[in-house]
């Protein structure tokens, strides 16, 4: 199956990647070489067959519910692009209403 | 503010069929966070109760809180559902400052309880409520947004995110479609949330705070035309921070779609904000493609498999639900439909059965409760679990009356200094003498004094008209300044006049 | 004068130990050796001489106050730029994360540091581990010292060069579908995967979650098995961490000995697409093994071929997700905050800025593939496939006790040589992809010289999951014998004049 010019732009979207027209055009043709590669994954993967998300058979790995130190709050503004008033500074968020 | 065109509501309820759909998250209380171990403390500085795992930092991994875990079987058990013997978390990918990793981890198609339902009563009437799931989840940071005039969102130039909240546990409790419930639909809604809220509280695993957000619910509702089987176009409504506004935006939906459908238009699927202030809902921005949260099982973490052991153990330490609850403790006080329905509504339940278990007798404490403490808290506007009195203190005042030592109008200035602060019930009538004249002599002078006062009061009853006696308890009563048993009063009373015969 | 830089970390950490040498002197002539040879070779993006040196002068203050030194004690260690380390500049090879010092430490690091290790230097790899070839680093490539114009594998090409130019004499990596066997076989040197589960992942930067594994790279088998044991074990931070002593793989390591020890060859791994070298060399491993007492048998794996093809539907899936985080919101470089624009928008410069062209494809694949209408096709079938390439291994099991095959198909390709051509650069993996998959261990170790381009060959050998002791035992006999058959290690056949 061919991904058009229009998927991988709404792919790119919905990974919030901008992409110029010519990487979008690229990466289509990259990705239908890669899709094609892989097609004989479906094609062995019958009905009958269980998937397996990991390879680990490990189950209930929980921790006590214990409360220990925090990071300083310095330390995590220090990593930020932008701060302000012991917050982390972000672009305006286009939404519906107030939350 | 609204611009919706609506239509009345008892003909909608003529034309539709509501059908609800309710999503409820309830914080868990838990001391440490769903993945890590900040703490989940409320009202702390922003940012200061975060780590590279609820930060979403690079190479940070997430590790499960037994309890969060513990606590949402419980929940899903007191919902009657069924517990997975295996079940994965699942990652749900979408874009937003504040989740930290642009995932939330979350429950797919594997949630931990599932298959669940409650009965609910609105006016006498049983309706079930189907639960479809309960899962587990984490929260999302909080925002403030800068540079518009309401500090709202729309038209924000910028926002700021403390992310304390980051990874605080959720469940999600999800109900299927719930039908059948015609005109009732907005207090059938209302009653489940406060039921949910009332369970939990008594689970003792949530604050389960409407208005603090530990508890959240979005309602959904769409209309079905009477008759059909085909379910409407629903919508969903966010922002119902009160338990109150759940009917009122639910009522307002009803009436807003059945004007759309009743003039030929179609429903749109969409968000709805309810407004409290101008209680009216509006649209969110309608987006350009449905969202694809493209689920997947979260590798970061093992599957959760509880054992039976486990779980019946858990279920040991389900209290009944409310509704069973309430009618388990009406019976045992022998209080009729409407006492307990008034004790439920002044949310007296927990107060006089407290006052029980200190020994009170359940009527006493009903009467202390629903009448002269409801009174104060009204006056203070307060809940009647604000007010500075414990059930224990009551039942203490209540044994005063009980022994004789004071009457029910003392009683009531003995409850004014408990709430005053002023100490326990016993030592206050101690340091105030307020305890009744037991002695006899004093009280028999008073009775002297005032048979010898009303001759022909006496005379009456002398004659038989016993109930006459009545003025003569009263005039004794303001010699003794009140502090005298009524009854004893009147017995000594008659005991005189028919001595004197 | 004593040529530290030629010594193992065995070696080394026995001069230190006693005294012979100082872990300062041993530091010091790492460094001159990385500021002399690295502006060619490129295999590290970070070197902190200064905390180096404080470091090894603490281990030598320790050691003569008498204290107790753990066995690879003052011996300087490179660390792949994918783990934290705190107040470090990590980078993981990107530039959205250019500038990040992270606050806290990855275990696998901290426990290098709590074994005296001396960390000298985060090294060069293909941004998030994507590539098999390390020019996907947003810092410029990597070189193989053995042809400077040929890449040194990937993504762990800066670990592996590190080595093969006597920069470090131990580094470690991390490895998701070959990342650290790959780079080893095409530098002449050790890479381990061990079972997945049994060394931490907290503070790697994720790639792919249910495949990445942190492992040791070294030149010589004992020291990767040295390593092996400072870096594994159960941490309690890393859920998929697994609570059980792991085998005792420095005792298999000196064991040298696989007399009466099964050993399959895959047979599916060889004929069309494999240098000629390469099979060669394989041939004599296996001849070599066959000599030292072990039973040789071919086995079918008959799923293997599909791995590859599962592997680029369950990685790109995983990483579509994990790579989310990069939004240059909470840190790393944020791209056209100018006030006007929304945070979306934002995001989105961000991230296209500040990902490079593969990592950009692999997300995008990704998203695809775990897309509405697609999910069952791609990632759910290719789960299936998962299950299936298990069961090949656990069949495979049942008959020998460790599976043998080409670590790559081909010796190292030119610079710039597979750049465009996404499935030819993918196919480096072809062997090494299996073992991620079912998360049993593997390891690749030099088989000698292709006599086609002289460039190094690597043999992979394959465990089951938790007897990552087998690869160290059959390793060290094909240490021993190929040694003698070379006369010595093969990287003193390594020509020195292109790295001066």
């Amino acid at each position: 199956m061919a991904l058009t010019h229009a998927d991988v732009a709404r792919l790119a979207a919905l990974a919030r990647i901008e992409m110029t027209d010519e990487e979008l055009a690229h990466t289509a043709g990259q990705l239908d070489t890669i899709l094609d590669a892989v097609a004989a994954v479906s094609q062995v993967a019958s009905a009958d067959v269980a998937p397996t998300s990991h390879a680990l058979a490990l189950t209930n790995v929980m921790r006590a519910d214990e409360v220990k130190p925090s990071l300083p709050v310095d330390a995590v503004l220090a990593m930020a692009p932008a701060t302000e008033d012991e917050r982390i500074r972000v672009p305006r968020i286009l939404q519906e209403e107030d939350e | 503010m609204s611009m919706d065109e609506l239509m009345d509501f008892d003909e909608v309820m003529d034309l539709y069929e509501p059908v609800l759909g309710l999503e409820v998250h309830v914080e868990l209380n838990t001391a440490s966070k769903m993945f890590c171990s900040c703490s989940t403390a409320f009202g702390a500085e922003p940012n200061s109760q975060t780590c590279p795992v609820c930060l979403g930092l690079p190479g940070a991994l997430p590790v499960v809180n037994a309890k969060a875990v513990e606590s949402a079987i419980r929940i899903g058990l007191a919902l009657n559902c069924s517990i997975a013997d295996w079940c994965r978390f699942a990652r749900k990918n979408y874009f937003y400052p504040d989740m930290t990793k642009n995932f939330q981890t979350s429950q797919y198609d594997e949630p931990l309880c599932f298959d669940g339902s409650v009965d609910i009563e609105v006016d006498q009437q049983t309706y079930t409520i189907p639960i479809e799931r309960a899962h587990m989840e984490e929260d999302a940071g909080k925002s403030v947004h800068r540079g518009s005039s309401t500090g709202r969102i729309t038209g924000a130039a910028y926002s700021l995110m403390d992310y304390n909240r980051a990874g605080v546990p959720l469940i999600e409790i999800v109900t299927r479609p719930v039908m059948g419930t015609g005109a009732a639909a907005p207090e059938v809604a209302r009653a489940y949330v406060t039921f949910l809220r009332d369970m939990i509280r008594a689970l003792g695993v949530s604050d389960v705070r409407m208005e603090q957000g530990s508890l959240r619910c979005d309602a959904n509702v769409s209309l079905m035309p009477k008759g059909s089987t085909t379910l409407g176009t629903r919508t969903e409504t966010k922002n119902v921070n009160s338990l109150r506004s759940i009917a009122k935006a639910l009522r307002y939906e009803i009436c807003r779609q059945g004007a759309i459908l009743a003039r030929g238009g179609t429903v749109t699927q969409e968000t709805r904000h309810w407004h409290e202030d101008g209680a009216y809902t509006s649209a969110g921005r309608s987006k350009e493609q449905a969202e694809d949260y493209r689920y997947f099982p979260e590798p970061d973490l093992v599957p959760v498999a509880p054992s039976r052991t486990w779980v019946d153990e858990l279920r040991a330490t389900i209290p009944l639900n409310p509704t069973m609850r309430r009618a388990a403790l009406r019976e045992a006080w022998g209080f009729t439909e409407n006492q307990m329905r008034d004790a439920v509504a002044a949310q007296a339940v927990d107060l006089i059965e407290a006052t029980i278990e200190a020994g009170c007798s359940p009527q006493a404490a009903a009467k202390w409760w629903m009448t002269e403490l409801t009174r104060r808290a009204n006056a203070d506007g307060l809940g009647l679990d604000e007010l500075p009195i414990t059930g224990a203190q009551v039942a203490q005042v209540q044994e005063l009356v009980d022994e004789g030592l004071i009457n029910d109008k003392v009683a009531r200035q003995v409850f004014e200094a408990v709430l005053a602060g002023d100490g326990a019930p016993r030592a206050i009538v101690e340091s105030r003498g307020l305890a009744m004249v037991a002695d006899t002599s004093a009280l028999q002078e008073a009775v002297d004094a005032v048979i010898a006062d009303n001759p022909d009061v006496a005379a009456k009853i002398r004659d038989g008209k016993v109930q006459a006696v009545g003025a003569l308890i009263g005039a004794v009563m303001g010699r003794m300044s009140g502090k005298a048993d009524a009854a004893k009063v009147r017995e000594l009373i008659l005991e005189t006049l028919t001595e004197g015969n | 004068m004593t040529v530290w830089t030629r010594m193992s970390a065995t070696d080394l950490a026995g001069l230190i130990a006693s005294g012979e040498a100082s872990s300062e002197e041993v530091t010091k002539a790492h460094l001159d050796r990385v500021a002399a040879v690295d502006p060619q070779v490129h295999a590290f993006l970070h070197v902190d001489a200064e905390r180096a040196l404080d470091a090894a002068r603490r281990v030598d203050q320790k050691r003569a106050a008498g204290e107790p030194l753990s066995p690879l004690a003052g011996v300087p260690v490179g660390v792949k730029d994918a783990f934290t380390l705190v107040d470090t500049p990590t980078t993981a090879g990107s530039k959205i994360l250019e500038g990040w010092r992270p606050p806290y430490t990855a275990t696998v690091v901290q426990r290098l540091l709590d074994a005296d290790m001396v960390v000298i230097g985060k090294t060069n790899m293909d941004e998030f581990a994507m590539g098999s070839s390390t020019e996907n680093s947003a810092y410029g490539p990597t070189h193989n010292p053995w042809d400077l114009d040929r890449v040194p594998g990937g993504s762990g090409g800066g670990s592996a060069a590190a080595l093969a130019a006597f920069e470090v004499p131990v580094t470690i990596g991390s490895d998701t579908g070959g990342s650290i066997r790959q780079p080893a076989a095409v530098t002449g040197t050790v890479g381990v995967k061990p079972t997945y589960g049994s060394s931490s992942r907290y503070g790697l930067i994720a790639m792919a979650s249910s495949l990445d594994q942190p492992g040791p790279c070294a030149r010589t088998v004992l020291d990767a098995a040295l390593l092996h044991q400072v870096m594994s074990g159960h941490d309690p931070r890393d859920s998929t961490s697994i609570d059980l002593p792991g085998p005792d793989v420095v005792s298999a390591a000196r064991r040298c000995d696989v007399t009466g020890m099964r050993i399959g060859i895959v047979k599916e791994f060889g004929g069309d697409g494999y240098a000629p070298g390469v099979e060669r060399r394989f041939a004599e491993a296996v001849e070599t093994l066959a000599d030292a007492g072990a039973e040789i048998v071919e086995v079918s794996c008959p799923h293997f071929p599909v791995a590859l093809g599962a592997y680029y539907l369950i990685m790109p899936s995983e990483v579509s997700s994990n790579l989310a985080r990069f939004d240059a919101m909470r840190y790393g470089h944020r791209v056209g905050d100018d006030g006007t624009r929304s945070v979306e928008q934002v995001m989105r410069l961000s991230r296209g800025a500040g990902l490079g062209a593969e990592t950009k494809r692999r997300i995008i694949l990704g998203t695809y593939a775990l897309s509405s209408g697609y999910y069952d096709a791609y990632y759910g079938s290719a789960q299936k496939v998962r299950t299936l390439i298990i069961q090949d291994f656990t069949a495979a099991f049942e008959k020998v006790d460790v599976l043998v095959s080409p670590t790559t198909p081909t010796t190292a390709f030119r610079l710039g040589e597979r750049v465009d051509d996404p499935m030819a650069m993918y196919k480096a993996d072809l062997c090494t992809i299996p073992s991620n998959l079912a998360g049993n261990a593997a390891a690749s170790f030099p088989a000698g010289l292709a006599p086609e381009d002289g460039l190094p060959v690597g043999v992979q050998v394959m465990a089951p999951p938790m007897r990552d002791d087998l690869l160290y035992q059959v390793g060290a006999v094909l240490e021993a014998s190929l040694q003698a058959r070379w006369g010595g290690p093969l990287l003193d056949q390594i020509s020195q004049e292109g790295v001066r």
